[in-house]
Parts: C-alpha cells; structure tokens; sequence
C-alpha cells in the first residue's frame, strides 16, 4: 500500500489530486475510488474535487467526513437534496432508507423523480445519482419502512440520523431508536412555505416535545402540500448540522428548533 | 396583565400575525389556546419568550406567546 500512497505523492499538483489520477490509481491498483481517496486524505493530500471546500473544511476535517457513516430516513423530498449534498460534501458511507417507487405527484420536489423514473425504487435512484456524482461515496440502499422492529438493525455502525420522514409516529420511532444507541439525529420537516430543523444528541428528547401534543397527527403539509422550494431549504440546514456534528465546528440546533417561514421569510428560534 | 401574542404560518390565516391583549393574573397557555379556537391537535409548538413551554404554563405580565403549527412532511 505504500506504494500506493507513493503514487499519490507523485501525481499530486500541490496538495490536490486530480480526478484523472484518482481514477487511474483505482484501476491500476484494483482499489475502489473511495478506498483511493482515504489513502489520499490520509496522506495529506485533497481530491481536487473537493478544492473549495477547502477554505470551509480542512484535509483532516475532509478525513472525518469521508470516514463518517450518515443514514438518510426516508428519500423523498427532503433526502433526496440531503442525500445530493452528501454526495458533494464528500460523506463516505450513506445508507438511504425508503419503500417507496417514484410517483407523478413526486415530480414538483423530489430531485430524483423524473418521467423516467416513475415507478422506480427512490433508493435505487439515489444510488445511481450518487455513483454518478462522487463514485468514492458508498451508498447502501435499503427498500424498507424504518420502523421499531428493523430499526436497531438499520442503524447498526451508523454515525449520525437524518430524520427525513413524512411521518410523525415514525419519526418518533426513529427518535427513540436513535436514542437508545447514542447515536445523534438531525430532524427536518416541511410543509408548504413552512418547516423546521433541530438536532437531538443522545441524551435529548426534543422530538418528544416537539411532537408531544399530536404523537399521530399530521402538519400543515396535509392542507397545503410542498412546493420544490422548501424541501431545498430544509434539507441544507439538515446537512450543515451534520457536517458541524462531523468536524465538531460552530453551534449545532441542540435543544432548539429554527421554524422556517419562507412566505414572510422569518426564521425563529425555540428552544426546548 | 398584557401579554402579546404572536401567531405563526397558517394560524394567521382569518386571525392576526401580532395582537397585545389583556388577561387575568391566572391565565394559562391553554386558555389562550381555547380563546383562539386553535385546534389542539394542529398545534406545533407554544413559546414564552422563546422557550418551549406547556399548556398549563401561566402567563406573566409582559410575556410574548408565541403559536405555530405543526409540520411534519418530509
């Protein structure tokens, strides 16, 4: 292997590899290409193609957030764009949960719903997006509904939850599951102009809160549906709380929720 | 005791977005809730000043009670 990583040093411009050489060591030395870039983070060199986060995330931090395994809840509005922007941040291990096939009325929002995808599995869209887009990223897709039952087997070697569910009871159930393993969830919800972020730490019952007046309701997305814009919104503020939890940067929503109205565009903060 | 109250996304729908009105010293956030025809099962959060709090919460002269609703698409 340190012929490998030799390699690397050798064809690196600067501090950077570029992608052709990424591939190349790939094929040359029979590695997959996220097993060529740990040894290149790890050698202190950037796959170009992380060139501006630089500035933002460090080589090291880049490490840490291709060494981290993230489980998407749910790959509809809200994870398909979270799952997109994993993809692009360089998160290493992603395992995208749904049961769902693509529908027509997904089409407004859904970043992997197109005509030709109506009636293929959601996961198995992100799968192939994601292979397209960063093919060192492994994304595992799991054709299930998350429930209390399959959960704890689901969540197995995962770092980070990110809640992006329609459904309230199960959210629940992902809350307590992710709980009882000591494993951080970042929770997300839209409807209409309208949603919300929080993130609970082990330890934390802020979704019990949250919900604790309507445990089997449904929201304002009943009545007013979700425009493409919103879930856009939502899930960017979902994957900032995931990288700052990764590379333990800035102030996550710890014990707060920010609730998102973007037909006034008010942000409030509440605290739990 | 004059206590502001602001609603947030739908509830401002046929209400209001801010009014100040006045209570009696032992009104609850319930009793606001009951005042405005909110629908318990619809109600998101309820905040004092920012903080999360119960419907049983007694308000103080001066306080803000904030309404949303719930959300929970994804």
């Amino acid at each position: 292997m340190e012929e490998v990583r030799s390699f690397l040093l050798k064809q690196a411009e600067g501090d950077l590899l570029p992608w052709k050489h990424h591939l190349f060591a790939s094929t040359h030395f029979g590695l997959t290409m996220g097993q060529v870039e740990k040894f290149a983070l790890e050698s202190g060199l950037l796959p170009s193609r992380y060139q501006r986060n630089r500035k933002t995330i460090s080589v090291e931090e880049q490490l840490r957030l291709f060494q981290t395994h993230v489980a998407v809840i749910g790959c509809g509005g809200l994870g398909c764009y979270i799952i997109e922007e994993m993809t692009r941040l360089g998160i290493g291990h992603i395992t995208a949960v749904d049961p769902d096939v693509f529908e027509e009325h997904n089409l407004n929002r859904q970043l992997y719903a197109t005509p030709a995808m109506l009636g293929q599995p959601k996961v198995e869209a992100a799968r192939a997006r994601v292979t397209e887009i960063n093919p060192a990223v492994t994304l595992l897709p799991l054709k299930c509904a998350f429930g209390k039952v399959n959960g704890a087997d689901i969540l197995q070697g995962v770092d980070i939850v990110v809640d992006a569910l329609d459904s309230i009871p199960i959210r629940l159930e992902l809350s307590e599951v992710s709980s009882e393993m000591n494993i951080p969830m970042v929770h997300g919800a839209i409807g209409g102009w309208y949603g919300q972020v929080a993130t609970q730490f082990p330890g934390e019952d802020t979704l019990r809160k949250i919900y604790n007046r309507s445990a089997n309701g449904t929201g304002v997305e009943k009545g007013l549906g979700n425009p493409s814009f919103t879930p856009a919104v939502i899930a960017s503020l979902q994957v900032a709380e995931v990288c700052k939890i990764i590379i333990g940067k800035g102030t996550t929503l710890g014990k707060r929720k920010l609730h998102i109205n973007l037909l006034d565009m008010e942000f409030v903060e509440i605290q739990y | 005791m004059i206590v502001t109250i602001k609603l947030f996304a739908t509830f401002r729908t046929g209400r209001f977005g801010e009014e100040t009105r006045e209570y009696s010293a032992t009104t609850t956030v319930g009793d606001i809730l009951k005042e405005l025809n909110l629908p318990v099962d619809e109600i998101g959060a309820t905040l004092i000043n920012h903080k999360h709090v119960e419907e049983d919460q007694t308000l103080l002269d001066g306080d803000t009670l904030s309404i949303f609703p719930l959300v929970g698409g994804g």
